[in-house]
């Protein structure tokens, strides 16, 4: 067997069915080999593309998405990605060629440091230098990319490597004397969980992505149900209790209800499960964040633990059988003084838009209901994405598809085609602007390719919204380089790549368009023409405390 | 307040880079580093003298215990430990000089491993702060090069 042949074995064992990928010269013996191969190849237009399919292929079908981008150029192309996929912990494995073994260290033809460029934003990387270690190699990688808090784990393929002949594998034995993965948490501490929730006036459980990379959602609802807990969560934690569920208060932090921020600043419990305290939550102010509670952080990597605020019962643990533990102990209560309170809050201050004309906000809670609840909806990043994660009513974990971490803007169509090869019968929406759908618009001719029936809404306002909005609320609207003055005819474009157009002006044509989008069979473009005065409210301004939102 | 961890890390390229890129980005300082095999030749022992609070010490010695090929961190600090440096220092002399430092070399338990007609080179291990005052005390003779280990550290026996 080739090096290559080896690797892609190595890779059919660990179950992949398919990568995401673009070629290059020394991927020429793997690309040969892949045509005598059962994994398919999804080429994209780009290598940005390639790893951010490969990130939303794993998140909405959980399990291990792979990319593959040749050396150098290919190599560095992948960088947004893997970073994208690091800050949300995302299990990919990312597959670069490289310059063969002997011309390493020489900046040679097409050479770039990958392992190096990446340590920071990978989980774990490895350079193969012996084919023959390839299949323990690549199960190590896979073990670890999905395994306690996932993550990217690159794996530098030197061109001799892989065109390397006759090459008699070493066996699939992993070699991680070192790493460690948590399952359940300290039963003395949980313990101590359960007996805060029974003295708790004003608890909140605050939930995050965590929540969804353990599939506790069940756990997690039964937890609040029996326990009347009030939920608030994260942007990657949206999904973890079906919007609608009585006890969600949704989102937490800049962009969060009031209600929820409120909640957070005025429990005397918060229970934290799968969440880092993020700076969009807390503004940057750990010390001021939920200061009247006592603090529970369930998470399954031990150094977010106290990392932002002082915690007063560290659980290290799997989420899911935190929780689960965590219920066995668990009476059932009621806190109605407290429930009264936050039923107030959510009077006084619902979310809210304008609807005398089209407004984002409305559109997207009409996608949601046109959609369906078995949708799956990704993003892009700006204003779209907020007002997605403020109305877009998703129903079940990873069936809403962001960027958090990292914000990358051109995530949103490459994750759309990632979503919908995950779930090919699940109707796939996305949201995206006019600003980050040119970030990565070459990927309209993978969805053509691969004959991918996407729905893509396109909230076009003209201008870089978000970065707009800043500007008129922090300096004196004085606007600065976000105009999109030389946008092209969108509906031209997507036509040209083969989708169908649909231009969206006014109110009364929203639900007709997005009905013929969801039930046209192939892949549609709606272009909703929105005002670039809309504001993402509320808002807590840099620096304040999350109490001291805007547009309350 | 200098803390001193012992990691132990697995004995192959690019695990310092993990180790000290690892400080870099997460803006923590190292004071001093010094790395070698043990007694397994598949580890290398670390001993990292790093600056910080408690709170930035746990977080260092978590986002360690983070990286795949770190086995084991231990803080030494306030554990009853031996701990030496090795210095390897070069002072000028002359006639009348040479005498005066050779003595201060002898007080210090110092070894004399070079010598030319002006200068004179010492090696001298001890903790820290024995290193220091030797240098200290040498260097109105002038100082002409100093290169030092950093630490090293190992626990002491509980018999
Ligand atoms: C790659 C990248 N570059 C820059 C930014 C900074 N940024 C955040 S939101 C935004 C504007 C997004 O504009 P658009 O996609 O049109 O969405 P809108 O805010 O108008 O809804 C910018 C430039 C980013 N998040 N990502």
């Amino acid at each position: 067997m080739t090096g290559a042949e080896v690797l892609l074995k190595a890779l059919e064992d660990e179950g992949v069915e398919l990568i995401f990928g673009y070629p290059g010269g020394v991927l020429l013996a793997l690309y040969d080999a892949l045509l005598d191969s059962k994994i398919r190849h999804i080429g994209v237009r780009h290598e940005q593309g390639a790893v951010h399919a490969a990130d939303a292929y794993a998140r909405a079908g959980n399990r291990v998405g792979v990319c593959l981008g040749t050396s150098g150029p290919g190599a560095t192309n992948l960088v947004t990605g893997i970073a994208n996929a690091y800050m949300d912990s995302v299990p990919i494995v990312v597959l670069t060629g490289q310059v063969s073994t002997g011309l390493l260290g020489s900046d040679s033809f097409q050479e770039a440091d990958i392992t190096g460029i990446t340590m920071p934003i990978t989980k774990h990387s490895y350079l193969v230098r012996d084919p023959r270690e390839l299949p323990r190699i690549v199960k190590e990688a896979f073990y670890i990319a999905a395994s306690g808090r996932p993550g990217p784990v690159l794996i530098d393929l030197p061109k001799d490597v892989l065109a390397a002949r006759d090459v008699v594998a070493a066996p699939a034995v992993p070699k991680l004397k070192s790493y460690k993965v948590f399952g359940k948490g300290n039963a003395g501490q949980i313990e101590e969980t359960a007996k805060a929730i029974a003295q708790s006036q004003r608890p909140v459980l605050y939930a995050g992505g965590g929540v969804i990379n353990s599939g506790a959602q069940t756990a997690l609802k039964e937890l609040v149900e029996a326990t009347s807990l009030p939920v608030v969560t994260t942007l990657m934690g949206i999904g973890s209790l079906p919007a609608g569920h009585p006890n969600l208060l949704g989102m937490v932090g800049m962009h969060g209800t009031v209600t929820a921020n409120y909640a957070v600043d005025d429990c005397d419990l918060l229970i934290a499960v799968g969440v880092r305290f993020d700076d969009r939550v807390t503004s940057g102010l750990g010390h001021k964040f939920a200061t009247k509670a006592k603090i529970v952080h369930i998470d399954v990597d031990p150094a977010e633990i106290g990392k932002v605020v002082r915690t007063h019962i560290p659980l290290v643990g799997d989420a899911k059988l935190v929780l689960e533990d965590l219920m066995s102990l668990v009476q059932k209560q009621d806190k109605p003084e407290w429930w009264n309170q936050l039923r107030q809050w959510q009077k006084d201050y619902p979310l809210r838009y304008d609807t005398d004309r089209l407004t984002p906000q409305m559109v997207i809670e009409k996608i949601g209901k046109i959609a369906g609840e078995d949708a799956i909806l990704c993003t892009d990043v700006g204003q779209h994405q907020m007002w997605a994660a403020q109305f877009y009513p998703v129903a079940r974990p990873r069936h809403f598809i962001t960027s958090g971490g990292l914000g990358t803007m051109g995530f949103g169509l490459p994750a759309s085609v990632g979503a919908q090869i995950a779930q090919p019968d699940k109707t796939v929406f996305l949201v995206t602007g006019d600003g980050s759908l040119q970030m990565t618009i070459q990927e309209l001719a993978t969805i053509i390719q691969h004959k991918l029936p996407i729905k893509i809404a396109l909230m076009n306002n003209g201008v870089l919204g978000m970065v707009r909005q800043w500007q008129k609320m922090f300096y004196d609207e004085r606007f600065s380089q976000i105009q999109l003055h030389a946008n092209p005819d969108f509906i031209k474009v997507a036509e040209a790549y083969g989708l169908k157009g649909i231009r969206v002006t006014d109110v009364s044509q929203v639900e007709g368009a997005l009905t013929e989008a969801r039930d046209y069979r192939g892949p549609v473009l709606v272009e909703f023409m929105i005002s670039p005065d809309e504001d993402v409210l509320p808002m807590v301004p840099p620096g304040k405390e999350i109490t001291e939102m805007l547009g309350r | 307040m200098l803390h001193t961890l012992a990691v132990l890390v697995e004995n192959h390229p690019g695990v310092l880079t993990r180790v000290a890129g690892l400080f870099a980005r997460r803006a923590y300082n190292i004071e001093s580093l010094s790395v070698c095999q043990t007694e397994d030749p598949g580890i290398s022992r670390m001993t990292i003298v790093v600056d910080g609070d408690d709170q930035v010490i746990e977080q260092v010695s978590k986002q360690l215990h983070k990286l795949v090929v770190v086995h084991k961190v231990t803080d030494l600090t306030g554990e009853a430990i031996v701990d030496r440096e090795l210095a390897l220092i070069r002072v000028k002399v002359n006639n009348e000089t040479r005498l005066e430092v050779l003595q201060t070399v002898d007080v210090f338990r110092g070894r004399v491993v070079d010598m030319g007609r002006t200068n004179i080179t010492v090696e001298l291990t001890g903790d820290g702060e024995k290193i220091d005052a030797f240098v200290r005390t040498v260097r109105p003779y002038g100082l002409m090069e100093l290169v030092r280990t950093g630490k090293i550290a190992i626990t002491r026996s509980d018999n």
